[in-house]
């Protein structure tokens, strides 16, 4: 018995927000207080990689069509690539502030994902609505990992950083399978597709 | 030396321990501030609690309830990240004390 997509997305959403919580208490203590307990420096990393993993399994039942399977896959391979440089970086093993860029690259991957495999127009249901959304707040949050990358010193880029999740979140809390967004929703909405 | 006139190291000291207490507050704030959202939420938008409304629900929305959801993680944060991090927060402050 598979969950509905939006079941699947409020599920991705209590992840996003703990991830974002996280980041938060991180951002407010800085790292060196956080890493202190290792478990600590290694819960994001964990979580990158652990998203990255069941994003694997939702590309795997995203087989109703190739968009959604190359979105899934793609946002998989994002995750599991920043998670796994952060783990490099958490280890000691990397230590070049520039390492940022690859959360950057994913961010950016993610956010043109979104955009890509979201067929319909903005106004025609609140997914719809949502994707795109969400698809331009993650492109336009990749000024925040670029900027840790140039002006590493700067705390700003971590807040900024942690409330991206925060937005997502809550933007994928919103999320409905078939439902309207300013009142309106397209006819088409929510009817199964003419063969 | 009184209560007006102070050593320099001492005067530095105040608004670096004053911040320290404010980071103490907002980490400890953060869990109860998500719980508390989740429970407006719960109000604001009860058809979203399966509890309130039932009728001809599946086994996934028994389990995936959003405004709980958003309790469940506060709780989360609250019970396990949040007290390490305060303890290791003071810690911090009384070695920087100590190191003068």
């Amino acid at each position: 018995m598979l969950p509905r997509a939006e079941i699947a997305h409020w599920l991705f959403a209590a992840g996003f927000l703990f991830f974002a919580l996280v980041l938060l208490a991180e951002a407010i203590v800085g790292p060196d207080v956080f890493r202190r307990r290792p478990w600590r420096a290694y819960l994001w990393p964990s979580l990158l990689l652990f998203g990255g993993v069941w994003l694997w399994v939702i590309a795997i039942y995203s087989t109703f069509s190739t968009l959604h399977l190359l979105a899934h896959a793609l946002w998989a391979q994002a995750a599991i690539a920043a998670g796994v440089v952060q783990l490099a970086v958490v280890r000691g093993r990397l230590v070049a502030p520039a390492w940022s860029l690859v959360t950057a690259a994913g961010l950016f991957v993610s956010g043109i994902s979104f955009l890509v495999h979201e067929q319909n127009g903005w106004l025609f249901a609140r997914s719809a609505f949502l994707h795109h959304l969400i698809g331009w707040t993650l492109v336009v949050a990749v000024l925040f990992p670029l900027g840790a990358a140039l002006r590493p010193r700067w705390s700003v880029w971590a807040y900024g950083f942690a409330v991206t999740w925060i937005a997502v979140s809550v933007m994928l809390f919103s999320d409905r399978d078939v439902a309207p967004i300013f009142g309106h929703l397209s006819e088409l909405a929510g009817r199964a597709p003419v063969p | 030396m009184n209560e007006l006139v102070t050593t320099r190291t001492k005067a530095a000291e105040e608004p670096r321990v004053a911040r320290r207490g404010l980071r103490v507050l907002t980490v400890e704030a953060i869990g109860p501030v998500t719980i508390l959202g989740g429970i407006v939420w719960a109000f604001a938008q009860p058809y979203r609690v399966t509890f309130f409304y039932p009728e001809g629900k599946g086994a996934w929305d028994w389990f995936v309830q959003p405004p709980l959801l958003v309790v469940l993680v506060g709780l989360l944060f609250a019970l396990v990240v949040a007290p390490g991090l305060v303890d290791d927060l003071e810690r911090s402050s009384h070695e920087d004390a100590a190191a003068g």
